[in-house]
């Protein structure tokens, strides 16, 4: 199967690979995907208080597809608001990698990340508020 | 200098051997006759010709040469042997017994027929080396078998039958035993007629001869096998495969078959060297990686292997100047990776990592190093890449995690 020049080029370079530590407070963890799929993709964003993706990290065990997608993804969430990039669809990965019919899953799997991650900080920040309320409740006591 | 890029693909096709090129030429051009024209030299030249290679064929796998006949590649064969055995043998039973990790011609042969409701087939299992239990074959036997059709060697993972003795229970019980024996001739010592081989099919481009031409072997005697044709015409081939015969690649295939069984013990040396080298190398360099066969019992230029926590198709991509194979779902349309791999037990993840180099006449040792380097170097960079081994190295049970897919 011939690659799109886009493809090769992140797969190549891939932008944002890497991890944040996972104990980072404003951190959100998205993991999709399964081994036995052949796909998973690891996609950290690190975002701030009000909402805004500052910063992205990526890792992904797949083809160059699924590579090129994640990498994509992390470029495409960066400064974007989460309530913008929770409407990402897989299409504008498609479009934008020239992914054939059978790669299209790799960009639905980005897609995915990216609601993961959300997410996960939401989860995590709900539990900080709530775990702050509760500590503040305990101090009042 | 490095001639680049690099073939080691070698259980897919081969290139042609020059000097089978040269034995081919004059069939195209001033040698042109058809062999089954009986009343001029035209003919009869051509027929000569395709005797001599009928000859070479058989000296190399140890059968006569009238036993030989004529096909367009391994593909047909298979058919012909599994259809043709099912069809003439209709009223004697209709059972199957074949193995999971078989080439797909011989796999949709058989379901083609399952289809149709003309048999009834049992695919054995392997074993985690790709080995078929030929215990497995006796006790899969029943009063209905016609057939067995298992594979001399694998083409994915190099692993050796035991054909002997699948070939020996096949006469105790009296069943016809078909081997698609495509990636052992010329590559290891074969010998149908003593091994109980009942019908072979052989092809010439795995063998540094033209695609398009192969044959099937056709126990004459102890017992007489019958076959009944699947393609009507002319009665070419002793009624078996009609069809005005391909002189031209008949002679490709068997002048590679001389060259084969020539050279064999000397290339199969010095292939074991080159995968040694290659495996050795590997090895040396990366952390994690599994071969995937036969320790032992394996094609001399076969090494498969699988990087964990790297993707097949991934990895394909990243070492473009080298033409190889994988075993991951993503270079097929159907994203299940390869079931002969899966068959092995070794879960889909390992499978979707697996790598198959196929070593040939033509690869040479300084080839090897560079692959070595090169394969070691990306499989190394996409693991940084990869949260598997991240989770690995931090000590995270891989099978223990539930995967949200």
């Amino acid at each position: 199967m011939a690659y799109s020049d886009k493809v090769i080029e992140h797969y190549n370079n891939p932008r944002n690979v890497g991890s944040f530590a996972k104990d980072e407070p404003n951190v959100g963890t998205g993991v999709v995907g399964a081994p036995e799929c052949g796909d998973v993709m690891k996609l950290q964003l690190k975002i701030a208080d009000d909402g805004v993706i500052e910063d992205a990290r990526f890792k992904t065990f797949g083809c160059g597809s699924a590579i090129a997608s994640s990498s994509y993804v992390t470029e495409l969430v960066k400064g974007k608001h989460i309530d913008e990039a929770i409407t990402i669809k897989n299409t504008v990965i498609v479009k934008e990698l020239n992914l054939p019919p059978v790669k299209i899953h790799c960009s639905v799997l980005a897609e995915d990340a990216i609601k993961a991650a959300i997410a996960d900080w939401r989860k995590r920040r709900g539990d900080r508020a709530a775990s702050d309320e509760q500590s503040a409740q305990s101090k009042e006591a | 200098m490095l001639k680049k890029p690099i073939y080691m693909d070698n259980h897919a096709t081969t290139r042609v051997d020059s000097r089978v090129l040269d034995a081919m030429l004059p069939y195209f051009t001033e040698k042109f006759g058809n062999a089954a024209s009986r009343n001029h030299s035209f003919g009869w030249e051509a027929e000569e010709a395709v005797d001599r290679s009928r000859n070479q064929i058989a000296a190399l796998v140890g059968v006569k040469s009238k036993e030989i006949i004529f096909t367009s590649g391994a593909t047909e064969s298979d058919n012909l042997a599994i259809k043709g055995v099912l069809e003439f043998y209709k009223d004697k039973g209709n059972h199957i017994i074949s193995c999971v990790t078989e080439h797909k011609a011989v796999l949709d042969s058989c379901r083609a027929l399952e289809r149709a409701g003309r048999a009834t087939v049992t695919y054995l299992p392997v074993d985690k080396y790709g080995m078929v239990d030929p215990d497995a074959v006796r006790r899969a036997i029943t009063d209905h078998t016609v057939l067995i059709s298992i594979m001399w060697a694998n083409n994915e993972i190099g692993t050796i039958h035991p054909i002997a003795e699948i070939g020996k229970i096949a006469k105790d019980k009296g069943v016809i035993f078909h081997c698609d024996a495509v990636q052992a001739v010329g590559k290891v010592p074969v010998d149908f007629e003593k091994t109980g081989v009942d019908l072979a099919s052989i092809t010439a481009h795995k063998i540094y001869g033209p695609k398009g031409v192969g044959a099937i072997y056709v126990r004459s005697k102890g017992p007489r096998v019958r076959l009944t044709p699947q393609m009507d015409g002319g009665g070419h081939e002793r009624g078996m495969r009609s069809g005005t015969l391909n002189v031209p690649g008949i002679v490709g295939l068997g002048a590679a078959c001389e060259i084969a069984g020539k050279e064999m013990p000397e290339e199969v040396r010095r292939l074991m060297l080159l995968r040694s080298q290659l495996q050795a190398g590997l090895f040396e360099r990366l952390d994690e990686i599994y071969v995937n066969g036969h320790p032992t019992e394996r094609l001399p230029g076969n090494l498969n292997v699988s990087f964990a926590y790297v993707e097949g198709e991934s990895l394909l991509m990243g070492i473009n100047d080298i033409a190889v194979s994988s075993g991951s779902a993503c270079t097929s349309a159907t994203l299940e990776p390869s079931y002969v791999i899966r068959a092995l037990g070794i879960g889909d993840e390992l499978a979707h990592s697996s790598i198959r180099f196929g070593l040939g006449r033509f690869n040479t040792l300084e080839e090897v190093d560079y692959v070595t380097d090169r394969v070691s170097k990306e499989v190394k960079r996409l693991r940084e890449m990869s949260p598997l081994y991240e989770m690995a190295k931090e000590g995270v049970d891989l099978k223990s995690v539930s995967w949200k897919s």
